[in-house]
C-alpha cells in the first residue's frame, strides 16, 4: 500500500502523536518516545503494530511520542495518522 | 457535561467526577482539520474506557456537513447512548437523523437503540420546538444552546437571562407536552459562581430537568441546586407510602396529614424521590 507523510496526535498528557513515513526497506519500523517505556513500551508497540497491520499498512516507519496514552488512544491515533497516509477512510 | 472530543486526557477522566451524563463533542470544539482525528478518538473511546452507568452523549457535526454521516456511523458503531444534533431548527431534520440512524443500526442488527437530543440554536429552532420534540419516537430531550440563538437573536447574554426567556420557557413546555427531557444552556465564565447558581436555580424554577455544564467544578452547584431537601423528601415518602397502600385497599383518593393526594401531588412526590436518588441522597436499595 502507497503512504506518503502524515501525522496525527498532540504531546498533550494522556495523548500520543504519531507519525507515519514511507519505509524504503521492508516491514514496520517503530520508534518510540515514551516517559512509561520501562513499563510500557513493548505494549504501546504491540498496539501500533496491531493496528496498522489491521489497517492494511506493512511498511512504515512510525516515530510515535507517547504521553502516558491508553491503549484506545493509541489506536485513534495510530488509526488517524494511517487513514492520512493512505487516503482510504475507515468509514462507509 | 461537555467534553472536546479531541483532548483524550479529559475524555479519560470525566467521568470521574461524576456528571449524569457525559457529552463528548465533535462539533464546536474540533477544528475542521482534526474532525477525522476527534472521531476516531470518541469511537475508540466509547468502546473502551467503563463509563459506567454514565448516560453516554455525542454532539455530531450537521448532516449536511462533510462530517455529520461518518460521525453518526462511528458513534453507533461505538455503541452511544444518545447522538445530539446541533442547530436543529426543524423536524425533517430530526427525520433525516434518523435515517442515518437506521441504515447503520440496520447493519449492525440493533434497530432502535439509539436515541437523539436535538440542540435549539435558533429563533427558528424554537418557533419549530414542539414540532422538533415530536419528530420520532428517539427523541429523548431537547436543549437550549444560547450562544447562537443569542446572536441569532441580535442580543447577547446577560447575567440575569431575559433574553433567554421566551426560548427556555418554550423549550420547558414543548419538551413537557413531548413528555421529554428539557435542558438548558451551558454557563461559560467559571469564575462566577454566584452567577451560575442564580441560572441554575432560575432554570430548575423554570422547569428544566438539567443543566448543561462545561467544566467539573459546576457539577456540585447543579445537584446542590436540583437536589431536594430532607423534609421534601420524607414528605414524598410518606405520600408514596400512602398512596401504594390505598392502592392495595382498591382506593385511588388519599389524605395525607389532612391534605388530599391527587395525581399531579403523586406525580411531583415520584420526581422528589427520582432527583433524590439521582442525587445521591437516597439509593435505590432505601426505596425497597
Amino acid at each position: 500500500m502507497e503512504i506518503k507523510n502524515a501525522v496525527a496526535g498532540t504531546l498533550e498528557s494522556g495523548d500520543i502523536q504519531v507519525q507515519i513515513a514511507p519505509n524504503e526497506s521492508k516491514g514496520l519500523q517503530i520508534n518510540l518516545e515514551s516517559t512509561v517505556a520501562f513499563q510500557f513500551g513493548e505494549q504501546i508497540k504491540k498496539v501500533i503494530t496491531e493496528t496498522l497491520v489491521e489497517l492494511g499498512v506493512e511498511d512504515a516507519l512510525v516515530q510515535a511520542n507517547d504521553k502516558g496514552a491508553l491503549d484506545c488512544t493509541i489506536r485513534a491515533r495510530v488509526t488517524a495518522a494511517a487513514v492520512r497516509a493512505t487516503g482510504k477512510d475507515v468509514w462507509a | 457535561m461537555f467534553v472536546p472530543g479531541n483532548n483524550p486526557g479529559m475524555m479519560a477522566d470525566a467521568h470521574i467526577y461524576g456528571p449524569d451524563s457525559i457529552m463528548l463533542d465533535l462539533e464546536d470544539s474540533v477544528t475542521m482539520a482534526e474532525k477525522d482525528a476527534a472521531r476516531l478518538l470518541v469511537h475508540h473511546a466509547l468502546k473502551t474506557i467503563d463509563y459506567g452507568d454514565t448516560e453516554m452523549v455525542v454532539r455530531i457535526n450537521p448532516l449536511n456537513t462533510p462530517y455529520g454521516k461518518k460521525d453518526v456511523e462511528a458513534v453507533i458503531k461505538a455503541g452511544v447512548d444518545v447522538i445530539r444534533m446541533p442547530k436543529t431548527e426543524t423536524a425533517d431534520e430530526i427525520r433525516e437523523l434518523e435515517e442515518e440512524i437506521i441504515k447503520v443500526e440496520t447493519e449492525l442488527g440493533c434497530v432502535g437503540r439509539t436515541l437523539i437530543m436535538a440542540a435549539i440554536e435558533s429563533t427558528m429552532g424554537v418557533i419549530n420546538a414542539y414540532d422538533i420534540a415530536t419528530a420520532s419516537k428517539r427523541m429523548m430531550g431537547i436543549a437550549l444552546g444560547a450562544e447562537d440563538y443569542s446572536a441569532n437573536l441580535k442580543t447577547q447574554r446577560t447575567p440575569e437571562g431575559m433574553e433567554l426567556l421566551l426560548a427556555r420557557q418554550t423549550i420547558v413546555v414543548a419538551a413537557r407536552a413531548a413528555g421529554i427531557d428539557a435542558l438548558d444552556t451551558v454557563y461559560s465564565n467559571l469564575n462566577d459562581m454566584e452567577t451560575f447558581r442564580k441560572e441554575v436555580e432560575l432554570i430548575k424554577s423554570l422547569g428544566f430537568d438539567g443543566k448543561s455544564i462545561i467544566n467539573p467544578r459546576q457539577i456540585e452547584v447543579v445537584n446542590e441546586v436540583f437536589a431536594p431537601k430532607e423534609k421534601e423528601i420524607q414528605k414524598s415518602l410518606t405520600i408514596l407510602a400512602a398512596i401504594k397502600e390505598a392502592e392495595k385497599r382498591g382506593s385511588g383518593v388519599i389524605a395525607v396529614n389532612g391534605k388530599m393526594v391527587d395525581r399531579p401531588v403523586v406525580i411531583r412526590a415520584q420526581r422528589t424521590i427520582d432527583l433524590a436518588v439521582a442525587s445521591g441522597i437516597l439509593t435505590k436499595e432505601d426505596l425497597v
